[in-house]
C-alpha cells in the first residue's frame, strides 16, 4: 500500500504542467533522434543534458527519461522503413521489420512495434514499481559465471533451433566474435588484432558500425541487385480504419513475442553488464525458438518485430534499476543520466529509495506517463513515416546511403569507421548471396565483449576449473539449458538415425 | 617510499589566486570549435563521473564559448586515449582527463611510443585517496583481523580491481609484499563495477576510491578497514591510515587535466583559466568534500616536477610488482 501511495505522489509530480510539457517535448525529440540512424538515446540524452540545468532535478530527470523513451520507440522507425537500425537497440527490429515493409506491410510493422514498445514499457514499469529493491539484490547475485552462462544461452538460442544451415550460423558467430576481439584486451590491456597497425582499430569495432554497414549499405546493395532497381517500394495506404485493422492483426499475431520480450528484456536490462541491445537480440532469438511459425522469422513475421521492440523498452526501464540502486549504469545512456544525477546532488546507491523518495517515485511516475505519450505521438506520426517509404527507390537509395555514412561518422567521429561501414556493407552483401545468416554475427559482436571478460574472470575465480559454471546455483541450470540447446541439432540427428535403424535391425 | 602530495600546497595556493584574477580578463586565444574532452576511462567509473561532472559544471556556469564534448577512450588502460592525444591533428581543441594510468600505461607498454613529458600540463583537479573495503558479513572489523584472515586463506582470498598494473592492483601488490599475503586478483572493467561485486559478495575485498564505494558504505553493506592517505579522511574519521599502523606509505589517484604535445601556449593558458574557474565553483568544491577528494593545486612547472616524481615512484612500485609475480 505504501508503494501505491508513493507512486500516486509520483504521478502527481509527473503531471504537473511543467513536467508534462517536458515529457511531451522530450518524447517527441527522442522519437526523431532515435529515428535518425547513428543517433540513439545516448546522443539525445548527452546533447540535451545541459538544458536540464534550467529546471529542478526531478523535472530534469523526467525530461531525460522522456527522451530515453522516445528514442526507444523511434529506433524502430528507420529499422522498419529504411532497413537501417536507428539505434543499436533496434538492430533486431530490422530482421523482420524490413521484410514486412518491403512487402507493403510497413504500417503493420510500425504499429506492432509501437504497441509492443508500449506493452514492454508497461510491464517493466509495473515490475519496477513492485519489485525494485528485491530485484536489485538479484542483480548483485549475478557474478561473472552467471553473466557468462546467460551469454552462452543467448548464443544457444541462435544456434540450437536455427532453421538456417547450422555450420553457416556457427561460422557467422565466429566472424562476429573475431571482430568483437579487435582492440585493447579488457583484461590484460594489450592491443589485439590491430590490422595493418591502423590506429582506428585500437578502439575496437563499434557495434553500430557493423550494424549500419550490414543493414544499411548491405541491404541497399541487395535490394538494387535483386530488383535491378525497378522496385516501387510499397503500395501502403493509410487510413484510420487501416490502423485499427493493423493494430488488431499485430496484437493477434505477436502477443507471444511481446510477452517474451517484455519479461526477458526487463530481466536482461537489470543486469549491469548487459543492457537493452543484448536484451532485444536475446528476445528475438527466444521468440523465434518458441514460435510455432519460426520458419517465418526473418521473412517478415510481426512477432519478430514485437519481441525486440518490447524488449528494448522493457530493458531501458530495467537498466534504470542498477543505476539507481547500485550506482552502476546498465547502458551508455544511463551512464550519462548517472553523471546528471551526481551534479544534481543525488547519490545513486542502495539508500536512494529511502533518502530521495520524491525523486525516485517522480521518475517512476514519469516512466508511465512518458510511455503513454510516446505511444500516442508515435502512432500520430506513422503516416509521415509511411509517406517516406512511398518515395521512389532512386531517391530512397541515395538517402539510405547518406544516412548510413553520416550515422556511422556521428557515432565515433572517425573516418576510419566510415570506411569500415562500406567494407562491411559489401562483405554482408556477398555473405548474403552465399546464404550466410548475418544476425548471428551481429549478436556475436554485441555479446562477445560481455562474454569474454566474464569467462576469463570466472576461470580466474575458480583457478581454471570450468565446473564453476555448473556448480553455482544460478549459473548451473542456465549453462545446462544452453548446452542442451547448442547440441539439440546433434542430438536430434543421432535420435533420428537410431530411430530409423531400429526397425531394420528387428527384421 | 613516501608519496607526499602536499609539499607544495601553500605555494600553489598563492598562484591559484593570481590565476583566478587573470580569468576575468580577455583571452589571447579562444576555442573556435567544440573541444574534444577525452576521458582516459570507460563510461561509469570514477574518472568518467568526474569528467562528466566537470563538463556539466562548465555548461551550468556557462564558462566555455565552445562545449566540452566527452569522449570515452578507456581501452588498454588508457593507452587508446594517450595514442589519440599523441596523434591529434588539432592539439588546441583536445584535452584529456587523466588518472594514474597516465604514468603507468606508458611505463608498462613502451612500444606505444608515448613520452608524457611532451604533454601539456593544464590543471590538477584533486587527488583521490584509496581505502581497503570488506563486506560487512565477513565479520572483519580491523586491518589486523583482515591480514590474519588473508594469511589463513593462503591464495584463496579473492580481491577485485580494475586490472593488473592499475592503481588498486599496485596497492594490493604492496599489501601482499609488506604483509606476506597471497591474494587472488580478478580484473573488472571499472571501479563502480568492483564496488558492486563486493556488495554482491562475488569478491571478498577491494581497494576502492571512497567515491566509488560511497552508496554501499552509506547503506552499511561494506566496511572500510584502512585508508591509504596521508591523514585520516574527513568523511571516514574512524578509519585509521596505514601510516598510523606503522608503514610509511600513501597512494592517491590523480584527477588531472592535460593537453596533447604541441598545444600552443595561448591555448594552454586559456584552458588553465577555464579549469581554475571550474575548480573554484561551489559545485566542484562541494563535490570534492563529498567524494573525499583532496586538493593539490599546482602550476605548470610544479605539475611537470610532480609527473617526474610519479614516474619514479611508479617505476619502483611496478618493478616490485614484477618481482612478486
Amino acid at each position: 500500500m505504501e508503494t501505491l501511495g508513493l507512486l500516486a505522489d509520483g504521478f502527481w509530480l509527473a503531471i504537473q504542467p511543467i513536467n508534462l510539457m517536458l515529457i511531451i517535448i522530450g518524447v517527441t525529440l527522442g522519437l526523431f533522434i532515435g529515428a535518425m540512424p547513428g543517433l540513439g538515446s545516448v546522443n539525445g540524452v548527452a546533447i540535451l543534458l545541459p538544458i536540464t540545468f534550467l529546471v529542478p532535478p526531478a523535472s530534469a530527470i523526467i525530461f531525460l527519461a522522456a527522451i530515453y523513451y522516445g528514442a526507444m520507440y523511434g529506433g524502430a522507425i528507420s529499422s522498419i522503413t529504411l532497413g537501417i537500425p536507428g539505434a543499436s537497440t533496434a538492430v533486431a527490429t530490422t530482421f523482420d521489420g524490413r521484410p514486412l515493409a518491403m512487402s507493403g506491410r510497413a504500417s503493420l510493422a510500425l504499429i506492432t512495434a509501437a504497441l509492443a514498445s508500449f506493452a514492454g514499457g508497461t510491464v517493466s514499469n509495473v515490475l519496477f514499481t513492485l519489485f525494485a529493491p528485491p530485484l536489485a539484490s538479484v542483480a548483485l547475485n549475478f557474478g561473472p559465471p552467471e553473466i557468462f552462462a546467460l551469454m552462452l544461452l543467448a548464443f544457444a538460442t541462435f544456434i540450437g533451433l536455427s532453421s538456417d544451415d547450422i555450420s553457416k550460423t556457427v561460422f557467422s558467430i565466429c566472424i562476429g566474435l573475431v571482430f568483437a576481439a579487435v582492440g585493447f584486451d579488457q583484461i590484460s590491456g594489450a592491443p589485439r588484432l590491430v590490422f595493418f597497425d591502423i590506429s582506428g582499430f585500437l578502439h575496437g569495432i563499434n557495434f553500430l558500425v557493423l550494424a549500419i554497414g550490414v543493414y544499411g549499405i548491405g541491404e541497399m546493395l541487395w535490394t538494387i541487385d535483386s530488383t535491378r532497381g525497378k522496385i516501387t517500394t510499397s503500395e501502403a495506404k493509410m487510413s484510420v480504419k487501416g490502423i485499427v485493422t493493423d493494430a488488431k492483426e499485430g496484437m493477434a499475431r505477436s502477443w507471444r513475442g511481446t510477452t517474451i520480450g517484455s519479461f526477458l528484456g526487463f530481466f536482461v536490462g537489470i543486469l549491469p553488464a548487459a543492457g537493452a541491445t543484448p536484451g532485444s537480440l536475446m528476445s528475438y532469438g527466444v521468440s523465434k525458438m518458441l514460435s510455432r511459425e519460426s520458419a517465418q522469422f526473418g521473412k517478415g513475421h510481426p512477432e519478430g518485430v514485437a519481441a525486440p521492440e518490447a524488449a528494448n523498452n522493457s530493458a531501458s526501464t530495467g537498466s534504470m534499476l542498477p543505476m539507481l540502486t547500485l550506482g552502476i549504469p546498465g547502458s551508455p545512456t544511463t551512464a550519462i543520466l548517472l553523471g546528471g544525477m551526481v551534479i544534481w546532488g543525488l547519490v545513486p546507491g542502495p539508500r536512494l529509495f529511502a533518502e530521495q523518495p520524491e525523486f525516485v517515485w517522480g521518475l517512476i511516475g514519469s516512466f508511465y506517463v512518458s510511455n503513454f505519450f510516446a505511444l500516442l505521438i508515435n502512432i500520430a506520426f506513422i503516416p509521415l513515416f509511411i509517406w517516406m517509404l512511398r518515395m521512389p527507390f532512386t531517391i530512397l537509395a541515395p538517402l539510405i546511403f547518406v544516412l548510413s555514412i553520416v550515422g556511422g561518422y556521428a557515432t565515433t567521429r572517425d573516418m576510419h569507421d566510415v570506411w569500415l561501414i562500406v567494407g562491411f556493407g559489401f562483405a554482408a552483401f556477398f555473405m548474403r548471396k552465399l546464404d550466410y545468416p548475418l544476425a548471428p554475427a551481429v549478436l556475436a559482436i554485441v555479446l562477445g565483449p560481455i562474454a569474454e571478460p566474464t569467462l576469463r574472470q570466472s576461470l580466474l575465480l575458480s583457478s581454471g576449473d570450468p565446473t564453476i559454471f555448473f556448480t553455482r546455483p544460478v549459473a548451473g541450470p542456465i549453462t545446462i539449458i544452453a548446452l542442451i540447446l547448442i547440441f539439440l541439432p546433434l542430438i536430434k540427428k543421432v535420435w533420428d538415425r537410431r530411430g530409423g535403424r531400429r526397425p531394420s535391425a528387428a527384421e | 617510499m613516501t608519496f607526499n602530495y602536499k609539499l607544495r600546497n601553500a605555494l600553489a595556493g598563492a598562484t591559484a589566486l593570481t590565476v583566478a584574477f587573470a580569468g576575468t580578463i580577455a583571452h589571447a586565444w579562444e576555442p573556435t570549435k567544440p573541444i574534444d574532452f577525452v576521458i582516459m576511462a570507460g563510461a561509469g567509473g570514477g574518472a568518467d563521473q568526474i569528467a562528466r561532472f566537470i563538463q556539466s559544471t562548465a555548461e551550468k556556469e556557462d564558462l566555455t564559448v565552445r562545449p566540452l564534448v566527452p569522449n570515452n577512450k578507456g581501452g588498454g588502460s588508457g593507452a587508446e586515449a594517450l595514442i589519440a592525444l599523441n596523434g591529434t591533428k588539432d592539439p588546441d581543441h583536445t584535452i584529456l582527463v587523466t588518472l594514474n594510468s597516465f604514468f603507468t600505461t606508458p611505463l608498462r607498454q613502451e612500444n606505444l611510443g608515448i613520452d608524457i613529458s611532451t604533454f601539456t600540463p593544464i590543471a590538477m583537479m584533486g587527488v583521490d585517496p584509496f581505502v581497503l573495503w570488506v563486506h560487512k558479513d565477513a565479520g572483519i572489523s580491523s586491518f589486523e583481523d583482515w591480514v590474519s584472515t588473508v594469511q589463513e586463506q593462503d591464495g584463496e582470498y579473492v580481491m577485485g580491481g580494475t586490472g593488473r598494473g592499475q592503481e588498486d592492483s599496485l596497492v594490493i601488490t604492496w599489501l601482499e609484499q609488506n604483509y606476506d599475503l597471497n591474494i587472488k586478483y580478478i580484473p573488472y572493467s571499472g571501479g563502480g563495477e568492483v564496488a558492486k561485486e563486493l556488495a554482491g559478495k562475488q569478491i571478498m575485498a577491494t581497494v576502492n576510491n571512497p567515491a566509488e564505494a560511497r552508496g554501499f558504505f552509506a547503506n552499511g553493506d561494506v566496511v572500510p578497514l584502512v585508508a591509504f592517505s596521508d591523514e585520516r579522511l574527513p568523511n571516514l574519521p574512524d578509519v585509521p591510515t596505514i601510516k598510523e599502523l606503522g608503514k610509511d606509505f600513501s597512494y592517491y589517484n590523480q584527477r588531472a587535466v592535460v593537453g596533447p604535445p604541441g598545444m600552443s601556449d595561448e591555448a594552454a593558458e586559456y584552458y588553465r583559466d577555464l579549469f581554475q574557474q571550474i575548480y573554484d565553483t561551489t559545485d566542484w568544491q562541494e563535490y570534492m568534500s563529498a567524494e573525499s577528494l583532496e586538493a593539490l593545486p599546482q602550476t605548470a612547472e610544479e605539475a611537470r616536477e610532480y609527473w617526474n616524481l610519479q614516474i619514479e615512484n611508479h617505476k619502483e612500485l611496478m618493478s616490485k610488482m614484477e618481482e612478486g609475480a
